[in-house]
């Protein structure tokens, strides 16, 4: 039996052992900073209300198997959360075997994929996970050899005792490991000592993905399973008035036809019957209630409204430093612009989806969800059932971009699945995801600077509207802190179109109306726009204002390096756009270049410099960096989704513009290597490009560019626009 | 509903299945051969890509009726150890994210090469520009099928 030393009876730990022995070890914490490990070893599970956070396990023939918590979207966590545990515990990574967890929050706590936060979360846990194997492992050697640990040293899943030529492998030690007392604490290595953290690992899902095996949740078939597609109303604040099933009924292939919610669910036996009968539905369509059908004209008319009022109850200010109206009185020039985005859908290239199978006895879920706790939590709610009767099992997600935070079409599965009491796989179309909503939202800024006669920016002020976009503002944002005078506001209006976090949620089109602003604002005042930025920066530090939630050195660190490497404002011929953006606690600066060819403009290339703290593995965190400058490129230059008396009016790729090969122009990536704890990289290289590539637009065209899509604008009618815009 | 004989991947597979079913869902549903993906279903996005008697097609858009005794490769069937000279450069450049559209794109690929095996990076761009990456992995796309070229035997 394990001893298991500074932790209660209550919470022991017991899994099922590894086949044939070896060490499974549980990485249990009271809480978030508790430091207490448990190794289990032999039996089944006995505290079922403890939470513990991962595991691995170690075999006898020295497989170690790393279990990785989080929903994978594309953003390689399947591949950095076990190189983390993998460094600390010196093992060969060749022989990790990294498998996904089941959804477990007693077990693994946050099983979420949003906000950049799951290395932040987790650096420190399974760092001290691998290192806590580690130490059992040299302990057991030692024991084993009579020698003392500290003249043992460990490499690649191998312990040596150097003096006597000795060695064993972790699979040789891992039985023996698991009757090691777990420590308290153990040692981290230092980060200058990190041989994997900071190299190229491959995708661990590599191999299956370009051999085409099932990975992702519409990959999920079994035996029996019925296929259903749904008809939501086309329009939001609309609902059904009536529905006549029978000719799709009568089609080959349907099993049932069913009504719930505002859905009508078609359910066979196949894909394409089902989605061959759903055109055969006659519903009929009624106004819900009051709410109005909004279009795209509608928006346009409310944005200019709600930005001039003056009701206190419409305007939420954010935040108030010194008194920005009174500085505007006296400023030397006034600046005034206002910029606008519309709706984007988020479109990850596999379509919602999710199996349910409701059975009496309990309930089980498989699919891609970005929040599977939210989901079963939300199922079990929906069912009137507790949650421990729900399995969830993740699969990969064919792309999230915060699509996949919601549950909508979790609990519809659900709901099919216990009105027709047998297994269903809910599908989505392209066209059901594109109409059937949770958007980013719409939103059109005001931003206003006041400048003195030297040309310093003495008073700022911002007023945001968002459709159903909550606070619109990141009012402790930059350049908050470094002016005197400022006014945050926001104000929402409410719509029945719906929407919901897009990568980068609000930041995704603020940071470029933001520096898109800053950039004319420099230049009103005369001055180069890196410099007045390190200017303000300057001013931040020395006397700020208020309070300043963001790093100012991170980000002085990121324009440095950016500066360097772009040479900025040196190159000849060159049209360059700066802008730099602090989101989810991590700093991105860019130059987008643009170069006149043939009387065109060319985008040719985008430097990016991110400071995200330690970099975990270099192959994704560059292609995380491009992934996100080329979304941030696509989605400004043609990215709209317009409404019409409240139906979207884009509904497949043919009309709503992804960004393509050619599209794309060369993105150089660089990172602060400052030994900082890793703080997220899942969206903050987005934010900062359309601001980088409007500026540079307007070096070369003369043009300034103020809403989104760009190549809807205006601005650019006449112009004829090279290649890579 | 009628039965297709279909030469896929070497071999005859059997499906009972209505006449307009586009060849994808018939690889899905029927035939159990999931790699080819379901991304848009109007043959804008390349999810589906299959070779046709070795041209790339859009199965989402390719009625079963229209296969008749033409050979289909899917992405199962490009090689037999998964070692296909495109699929050896997407692992060693590590292209995918999220993987979802890789199957298409590497199904473009492959036929691009084995029609021109030496493209120009502009005839892998014109080639490869209608297969969608919602993750943005462009530029490795681009770099593993040079890669590809030159591992072609």
């Amino acid at each position: 039996m394990t001893s298991i030393p500074k932790t209660s009876r209550r919470d022991f730990l017991k899994l099922a052992a590894a086949a044939g022995g070896g060490l499974v070890l549980g990485f249990h914490w009271e809480s978030a900073e508790a430091k207490i490990m448990n190794v289990i070893h032999g039996g089944t599970v006995a505290g079922s209300d403890i939470s513990f956070n991962s595991y691995l396990s170690i075999s006898p023939d020295d497989v170690i198997t790393i279990f990785s918590p989080n929903p994978e979207l594309g953003q390689n966590i399947k591949t950095s959360f076990p190189m983390i545990v993998a460094e600390e515990l010196d093992a060969d990574w060749t022989k990790v075997h990294v498998q996904q967890a089941m959804l477990d929050t007693k077990k693994y706590e946050r099983q979420v994929t949003g906000g950049s936060g799951a290395i932040p979360h987790s650096w420190e846990r399974l760092r001290k996970a691998g290192a806590t194997a580690r130490y059992m492992l040299m302990e057991a050697a030692a024991k084993r050899w009579s020698v003392p640990a500290s003249s043992l040293t460990a490499e690649h899943g191998v312990v040596y005792h150097k003096e006597s030529g000795r060695k064993a492998t972790y699979g040789e030690l891992a039985t023996d490991a698991s009757a090691i007392a777990v420590p308290a604490d153990v040692k981290l290595k230092d980060k200058k000592d990190f041989k994997l953290i900071g190299t190229a690992v491959r995708n661990v899902d590599s191999k299956q993905m370009i051999t085409g095996k099932p990975l992702y949740g519409l990959d999920f078939y079994r035996e029996g399973m019925l296929f259903a597609m749904l008809q939501r109303p086309p329009a939001f604040g609309t609902k059904i008035k009536s529905v006549d099933a029978a000719a799709a009924k009568a089609m080959p292939g349907i099993v049932d036809v069913v009504t719930f919610k505002n859905n009508v669910a078609v359910v066979g036996k196949s894909t394409w019957q089902v989605n061959k009968a759903r055109k055969a539905l006659k519903v009929e369509y009624e106004p819900d209630g009051a709410a109005a059908l909004e279009s795209t004209t509608d928006h346009d008319q409310i944005f200019k409204k709600l930005l001039d009022s003056s009701d206190p109850n419409v305007v939420s200010v954010k935040r108030k430093d010194g008194d920005a109206d009174a500085a505007f009185k006296t400023a030397a020039k006034v600046i005034t612009k206002e910029y606008q985005c519309p709706f984007l859908s988020h479109s990850p290239l596999e379509p919602m989806n999710f199996f349910a199978h409701v059975r009496p006895d309990g309930v089980e879920l498989v699919g891609p969800s970005q929040t599977p706790d939210m989901a079963r939590n939300e199922t079990a709610k929906l069912l009137n059932i507790p949650p421990e009767q729900i399995t969830l099992e993740l699969t990969r997600l064919g792309g999230g971009f915060g699509r996949r935070l919601k549950a909508d079409y979790v609990l519809e599965a659900a709901e099919l699945s216990s009105l027709i009491k047998a297994p269903v796989k809910v599908i989505w179309t392209r066209e059901d995801d594109m109409t059937g909503g949770s958007y980013r939202p719409a939103v059109r800024y005001r931003f206003s600077a006041a400048l003195d006669a030297k040309g310093n920016l003495v008073g700022y002020k911002l007023r945001g509207v968002g459709i159903n976009a909550g606070n619109c503002t990141r009012e402790d944002n930059f350049p908050s802190g470094a002016v005197d005078n400022l006014q945050i506001e926001s104000i929402e209006h409410k719509s029945p179109i719906t929407t919901g976090a897009w990568r980068a949620p609000i930041t995704n089109f603020l940071a470029f109306a933001e520096q898109a602003f800053i950039d004319e604002v420099a230049m009103a005042a005369g001055k180069d726009p890196v410099a007045f930025r390190l200017d303000l920066l300057a001013k931040a530090k020395t006397t700020p204002v208020g309070a300043i939630k963001y790093d100012i050195d991170r980000m002085k660190g990121v324009i440095d390096l950016v500066v360097e490497k772009s040479q900025w404002g040196k190159k000849k011929g060159v049209s360059q756009g700066f802008s730099v953006y602090f989101s989810h606690r991590s700093y991105v600066a860019q130059v987008a270049e643009i170069e006149m060819k043939k009387g065109k403009p060319v985008l040719e290339k985008i430097h990016a410099a991110a400071d995200c703290g330690v970099v975990v593995n270099i192959s994704g965190a560059n292609q995380q960096v491009r992934g996100g400058v080329t979304d941030g490129l696509g989605h400004a230059l043609f990215g709209s989704l317009t409404f019409k008396d409240g139906a979207a009016e884009q509904k497949n790729f043919n009309n709503y513009r992804l960004i393509r090969m050619k599209e794309v122009p060369a993105i150089d990536v660089h990172f602060v290597n400052n030994g900082i704890d890793p703080t997220g990289l899942g969206e903050p290289a987005l934010p900062p490009t359309g601001g980088a590539v409007a500026n540079a637009l307007f070096k070369a065209l003369g043009k300034r560019l103020y809403n989104q899509p760009f190549t809807k604008q205006e601005e650019l009618k006449g112009v004829s626009l090279g290649e890579r815009l | 509903m009628a039965n297709y004989k279909l030469q896929i991947n070497g071999r005859t597979l059997e499906a009972d299945v209505d006449a307009d079913t586009p060849l994808l869902w018939v690889l899905r549903d029927h035939l159990g051969l999931v790699g080819t993906k379901f991304g848009c279903g109007i043959a804008q996005c390349g999810a589906c890509t299959v070779h046709v008697d070795g041209k790339a097609m859009r199965s989402c858009s390719l009625p079963v009726s229209a296969v008749g005794a033409k050979k289909v490769t899917t992405i199962e069937g490009l090689s037999e150890l998964g070692d296909h000279p495109v699929q050896q450069a997407w692992d060693e450049v590590d292209v995918a994210q999220c993987g979802y559209c890789q199957a298409g794109q590497i199904m473009t690929a492959a036929a691009l090469l084995a029609q021109n095996p030496k493209p120009t990076n502009e005839q892998i761009e014109n080639a490869m520009h209608g297969n969608i990456c919602r993750c943005g992995t462009y530029h490795r796309i681009l770099e593993a099928v040079a890669l590809a070229s030159t591992k072609l035997k």
